[in-house]
């Protein structure tokens, strides 16, 4: 596949290729080579995004997708009064905050602990992937039982130390730690060993002299591993950030409800589109809010990095 | 989710040389899975095309939802036995919600479909209103033969204003009360139906019961399944709901609708309601627990009892006649979509199982009622050996007569589901019934806007 051209050999036999084509070769080549990804892109990633974007600005529904009329940026301005939106826009934001925090600071501990010298260290590794390995669907739907307000494990557990039945599904703050909690299960094990790995590029000598100059675990862990984890950390709150904010099956499974529950309590706004665009079958309104979703991202990213540069140079002024 | 951490993989390579052979080694499993998944797919599609292709055999698929029964009455068996080479494979979604989802999805993609689609009747009015270029008229295959089989308000609702006939009615859900005889003995409530059904006679008598119920039951025993089961049947007692016999959207000042709101915050907020959210798996367990009491059950929920109640709870319900008078609710339609292979098969399967015959004794073995004139005669006499012997031809024959022919509208279902997330607001959080019922105006506006 990646031989050249017969004409072009058969033209160059004896002296070689003129110097130029050659050099139009080479510099061509490259291309070659991404294409079989950009044309799979531009199919499958660019044009959706783009008709997204087309979708978004007519009144379409899904009973009779053939007709399209125009709305002009009416889609958008209407979510601007959508209580609905404002709704899964801040449970998009808490059950964020409830998954991303405590996951990304239990892995961090995970990682410490399994960077140790461990017996069947490999074994603890591969363990703590397990939950990743699990499909969101059966995650869900297990701990949804778990969850149960009357038959439920948790409230069994609950009862146990006299704490009343909590109804995990109706009460806000309840059903967001709910709904974390299976976000929280199944990548802490992932972030555990990105950290791990990031851990190990750490060079010893770095605690060969912190504990030359006495330093505690605690203050090498401080001082010098979580400076080291930097890049690593940055990266994982980035890819947790967009993950949080895509968040979808484990709403939509915790109660078979595209409201995300009774009182939209824990809707997000992957939900919600999903509410308007398969519930409703509003599929502009639902392309609307897709691509609100991808502006957002956009910014929570950009917002980050520009967080990240500007503390680097702070530091290397320092 | 799944693409952002796909990026992730690349992401470790920046790191060490082992984590980059890790990525790779991901990467190759991530396409020998995707690969593994394309030749089960291929493979799984070949042999019924070309056996499809030789004319021998055939496979319709069925695609339903809730529990039509077809299947647990032995009725594909026996289809398949009168046509040699006919194999019947049905898919079932257990809430109709979602497998209405799934069906408008496919129907826009147009891929997908099964040769034959269950619709609920109250969706029967988006089809014939939105859709019937998406379905076969059954004209076209002879149904126009059958009309004077069925019950008139089941067959024209199925009939577009041009004539097309979309859909074979399956049954209808005309409705009763079911109760648990053993649960009532415990608290002191009388057990014999038509005594219950003199003293609940009126809704006020049945909240009445309620009460008694309540303060005598067994433990973590409520009296209701939920309020929206009893905002279901009240409305479906009425012939006029979401809309009026002009099309209109009324439900906002229509007095029906409101009374069956009204009726269901009482029974909500007297504690009668055992708080569960129909179709889930907890609303499912329920049953074998014995959390509630009764459960207004239109004629096809005697097949879903039986089934999550099990043998079990055989003995264990009765049947009586509803409070307030009679009334419909739910009831489905055979349908065969345009884009369906075997669309020639499909109709002779979906008229063969709404033929009388049939209908009646799926009637007898699950308790969907029959929408056929001549199976409504056949099965006057039947009685139900898991409810007690209750005579359930009787009960709901005559509700089938007296219940009102209701007006349809398109987004009948989608009304119907804003309000009851409305009323779970009041049984479930305590929110007061104005509050909830503005939440449901709110809701029905998004959803329809």
């Amino acid at each position: 596949m990646t031989r050249p051209a017969p004409a072009t050999a058969a033209a160059g036999t004896g002296t070689g290729p003129p110097p130029a084509a050659r050099r139009v070769r080479r510099s061509l080549a490259p291309y070659a080579y991404v294409a079989p990804f950009f044309t799979l892109f531009a199919a499958f990633g660019l044009f959706p995004l783009l008709y997204t974007a087309f979708v978004s600005l007519h009144r379409v529904e899904l009973q009779t997708p053939g007709v399209m009329e125009w709305r002009g940026l009416d889609n958008y301005t209407a979510l601007f009064s959508d209580s609905y939106f404002w709704t899964a826009l801040r449970n998009t934001f808490t059950i964020g905050v409830l998954s991303t925090v405590p996951q990304l600071a239990m892995a961090l501990g995970l990682a410490h602990l399994l960077n140790r010298r461990l017996r069947a260290r490999t074994f603890f590794r591969t363990a703590v992937l397990l939950p990743y390995a699990t499909s969101v669907a059966a995650a869900t739907l297990v701990f949804a039982q778990l969850f149960g307000r009357d038959f439920g494990i948790v409230n069994q557990l609950l009862a146990l130390a006299g704490i009343g039945p909590v109804d995990w599904q109706t009460g806000t703050v309840a059903s967001q730690l709910a709904v974390s909690s299976i976000v929280v299960w199944r990548w802490t094990g992932y972030n555990a060993l990105i950290y791990l790995a990031g851990m190990q590029s750490i060079p010893s000598e770095l605690y060969e002299a912190a504990e030359l100059d006495g330093a505690s675990g605690w203050r090498q862990f401080v001082h010098v591993t979580l400076p080291g984890l930097r890049p690593t950390i940055v990266f994982t709150t980035v890819v947790s950030t967009i993950g949080a904010t895509q968040l979808f099956g484990e709403p939509l499974l915790f109660e078979g409800s595209v409201s995300g529950g009774i009182s939209h309590q824990y809707q997000t706004l992957g939900l919600y589109l999903y509410e308007q665009g398969w519930g409703f079958f509003h599929l502009g309104r639902a392309a609307a809010i897709a691509w609100v979703m991808f502006l957002l991202i956009l910014i929570l990213v950009g917002a980050n990095a520009f967080l990240v540069r500007s503390r680097s140079r702070k530091e290397a002024v320092r | 989710m799944p693409t952002a951490r796909a990026a992730a993989t690349t992401g470790i390579r920046a790191g060490t040389p082992t984590a980059l052979a890790r990525g790779v080694a991901l990467r190759l499993g991530a396409v020998a899975l995707a690969g593994a998944l394309l030749t089960a797919c291929g493979s799984g599609a070949q042999p019924e095309d070309a056996a499809a292709g030789a004319g021998a055999k055939v496979t319709v698929t069925v695609d339903l939802f809730g529990s039509f029964g077809y299947k647990e009455a032995g009725l594909y068996a026996e289809y398949e036995k009168l046509h040699p080479g006919v194999t019947v494979k049905q898919t079932d979604t257990e809430d109709e919600q979602d497998y209405w989802k799934s069906l408008q999805t496919r129907l826009a993609g147009g891929g997908g479909l099964a040769d034959v689609q269950g619709i609920e009747v109250g969706r029967i009015a988006a089809v014939t209103q939105q859709q019937a270029d998406r379905f076969e008229d059954l004209n076209a295959y002879g149904a126009g033969a059958l009309r004077s089989s069925f019950a008139d308000a089941k067959w024209s609702a199925a009939t577009t204003k041009d004539g097309k006939v979309l859909g074979l009615g399956t049954d209808v859900g005309p409705e009763a009360m079911c109760y648990r005889r053993d649960l009532f003995e415990k608290a002191g409530l009388p057990t014999g139906r038509e005594e219950l059904a003199a003293q609940w006679s009126t809704w006020e008598g049945y909240l009445e019961l309620g009460r008694r119920y309540r303060d005598h039951a067994p433990d973590k025993s409520a009296w209701l399944d939920s309020v929206g089961s009893l905002y279901a049947v009240m409305t479906g007692q009425e012939k006029e709901r979401y809309y009026d016999a002009a099309g209109a959207l009324v439900y906002e000042t229509n007095p029906a609708v409101r009374t069956a709101w009204n009726t269901s915050v009482r029974a909500a907020q007297d504690g009668l309601s055992a708080k569960l959210d129909q179709w889930s798996a907890p609303w499912n367990q329920a049953f074998a627990a014995g959390s509630f009491a009764t459960l207004p059950c239109p004629a096809w929920m005697l097949g879903y009892i039986k089934g999550q109640a099990g043998d079990a709870g055989a003995g264990k319900w009765d049947v009586a006649a509803l409070p307030g008078g009679a009334g419909n609710w739910g009831g489905s339609y055979l349908a065969v979509p345009r884009a369906a292979k075997h669309k020639k098969e499909a109709y002779a399967l979906i008229q063969w199982l709404t033929a009388p015959e049939q209908q009646a004794r799926l009637f007898e073995k699950q308790g969907s009622f029959p929408s056929s004139t001549g199976a409504i005669a056949k099965v006057a006499d039947v009685k139900d050996s898991y409810f007690s012997d209750a005579p359930t031809g009787r009960i709901f024959g005559d509700a089938a007569k007296a219940a009102p022919v209701q007006v349809l509208g398109a987004a009948d279902k989608t009304i119907a589901d804003q309000i009851t997330n409305a009323l779970s607001e009041v049984e479930r959080k305590g929110t007061a019934s104005d509050k909830a019922w503005e939440n449901a105006r709110k809701g029905v506006r998004n959803a329809t806007g």
